[in-house]
């Protein structure tokens, strides 16, 4: 019940994109057509799934303090998280081009309309941040394998609905200015303004 | 009545394409098509034969609301006539209506001015013709807003909706979200102490004999009242019938769930209100309070069904805001399930979410978002079934 409610949470609550607005290049730029936006989001939530947890391991048993006694009691003290930066993106990147590779094998249309924005996971906020409240919330391995299957899966949902939204938006008649991204932000701002009704939920 | 119609003939050519006015074109139409059915007729096929334009749908919802007009007029007057020491059986029907009408009267000037304003500065920027959805959204947005609530607020909500909820998206018929709503739900996140603060409700604030309080029944089961105990303003007993009839704090136009079942008659007669998506809606909550009752863990959960009906803006929102037919969901079955999930949403918010009182907004604006995507799997699986029909795949 506690993982359901932070699946739950991870999903809903706290969407990454449209509570903490993290991912946001991607979110605005693969969203014109549902099919690439599922393809996407199936990416991520992908990533997300595998990052997160692996993550949770370097921390655990590499970077947190005293995290590799394991290995040595004269590793006690020794704090490397200083490094989880670096390490986290490491993970992140060599997860993205195993996936790509994957994707290209299975998949080659998607892989083609997906274009660079693949390769760019590895530098889509959205990861990096769940591996990150992962540390800051002190996650144990099976919660952040929830956690990171509930943001990614609220990601999904999120880029999901933009790209209805925006397939539709192609017959109206929006000023001139505002084609495009203007109009994307907005109804990004205005899609936030709905996922408001999971905001204060305590789980 | 032929002489307005001579007139209007007359000063046509002025603003027609090469008179002088013809930048002010919009208003011109708008005053003849307020007046006339239009004169202009499809030039290509299909073409079907028959009175139903946007204007009369429009209006269909424009008469539908005023039950829930007239109510409103007559509960916010008794509501502030009750606050403010009258006994119940002196409240007359006309002095109630009239008093009512004083508190609902500025907010609709304010709304048809600050919005009309907008409606016409994009028409006339971007040439297209002022329609009579403002008409709607107008008569929508006092409705569901508190009767004490500051003019200037009330400005900036229905500008907001108007023009960023329906202008900037190409004008009707192509907004994402119902644009009444969006003007509200912008008021309640940006003056959270206002607009979901528990004095707001009743009018007459100032006048207020000892021991009223403004509390909804929303918010008196929020704090565990448990149905029986319910209390009006003044603390004597509150009965459902009461309720359902509308006479409990509230917004201003919402609190008549009887009021917006003669709506939803008047709507699905028309068939310009979708009945599909009012069923769904309430199946929607009858069903998620059925579960909630099952499971019963507080006394929130413990609430029925025919309560969750009658409190709050459910009743409203499901026939006049859920049914807006262009921010809802567009297919049949997209319809079902967009109105189930906001009945199911809404019932969720109440019980479960503390931050907000009342859910049937958000629920709707949430599912406006998601209609599309709705609509697109719905197709697609259409499309699928009938492939496999025709041995397609």
């Amino acid at each position: 019940m506690e993982l359901f409610n932070l699946f739950l949470k991870a999903a809903f609550v706290e969407n990454m994109a449209l509570a903490f607005f993290l991912g946001m290049c991607s979110f605005l730029a693969v969203s014109k057509k549902v099919e690439t936006a599922v393809g996407l989001g199936f990416a991520v939530i992908f990533v997300l799934f595998i990052t997160t947890p692996i993550n949770n391991l370097v921390y655990q048993y590499l970077l947190k303090e005293g995290a590799m006694t394991w290995i040595s009691e004269d590793f006690a003290n020794v704090d490397l998280s200083f490094l989880g930066f670096i390490a986290y993106i490491a993970v992140i990147a060599a997860m993205v081009q195993i996936v790509e590779m994957a994707i290209d094998k299975f998949s080659p249309a998607l892989y083609g309309s997906l274009g660079v924005f693949l390769p760019l996971i590895a530098v889509n906020c959205a990861i990096l941040g769940a591996s990150l409240f992962m540390v800051q919330r002190d996650y144990t391995f099976t919660e952040s394998v929830v956690f990171g299957l509930g943001s990614g899966v609220g990601w999904l949902m999120a880029i999901v609905a933009l790209a209805a939204i925006r397939e539709r938006l192609r017959y109206s008649h929006i000023p001139a200015p505002l084609r495009g991204l203007g109009i994307t932000f907005i109804t990004t701002g205005l899609m936030a303004l709905g996922f408001q009704i999971f905001g204060g939920i305590k789980l | 009545m032929k002489f307005l119609r001579k007139k209007l003939d007359q000063v046509a050519p002025i603003f027609e394409k090469g008179g002088r006015l013809q930048k002010w074109y919009p208003l011109y139409e708008m005053a003849d098509s307020f007046l006339y059915t239009p004169g202009a007729r499809t030039s290509s096929g299909p073409h079907i034969r028959d009175g139903v334009d946007m204007k009369r749908m429009m209006m269909a919802v424009v008469i539908a609301l005023i039950p829930a007009t007239l109510m409103a007029w007559y509960n916010t007057g008794y509501q502030e006539m009750l606050a403010t020491g009258t006994a119940v059986a002196d409240i007359g029907l006309m002095a109630a209506l009239l008093k009512g009408l004083g508190h609902f009267l500025p907010i609709y000037i304010v709304t048809l001015a600050a919005g009309g304003l907008i409606e016409a500065i994009f028409s006339l920027v971007r040439k297209h013709e002022i329609n009579e959805g403002f008409l709607v959204t107008s008569l929508l947005f006092p409705l569901i807003v508190p009767p004490e609530i500051p003019l200037w607020q009330v400005a900036i909500g229905i500008i907001f909706g108007v023009m960023i909820g329906k202008e900037i998206f190409g004008g009707t018929g192509m907004n994402v979200l119902n644009p009444a709503l969006t003007g509200r739900i912008f008021l309640f996140f940006a003056y959270p102490l206002q607009i979901s603060g528990d004095q707001v409700w009743i009018a007459g604030a100032d006048q207020w004999v000892d021991g009223i309080s403004g509390a909804t029944p929303l918010a008196q089961f929020y704090n565990g009242v448990a149905p029986e105990a319910l209390t009006t303003a003044t603390g004597a007993p509150l009965s459902w019938w009461d309720a359902f009839v509308g006479l409990v704090p509230g917004s201003i136009g919402e609190t008549s769930a009887l009021a917006c079942v003669i709506g939803a008659a008047i709507l699905v007669f028309s068939k310009v209100g979708s009945w599909r998506v009012m069923l769904a809606c309430f199946l929607g909550m009858f069903v998620t309070t059925g579960l909630f009752n099952l499971i019963g863990s507080n006394d929130y959960m413990a609430v029925p069904w025919h309560w969750h009906f009658v409190v709050g803006g459910f009743a409203f929102g499901a026939v006049f805001m859920a049914t807006d037919p262009v921010s809802a969901a567009a297919t049949d079955t997209g319809r079902w399930i967009y109105g189930f999930l906001i009945g199911m949403l809404t019932v969720m918010v109440r019980v479960v979410n503390p931050a907000y009182p009342e859910g049937m907004m958000l629920a709707i604006i949430f599912m406006n978002v998601f209609a599309p995507t709705i609509d697109y799997y719905v197709v697609k699986a259409n499309i699928k079934r009938r492939e496999k029909r025709l041995g397609l795949q």
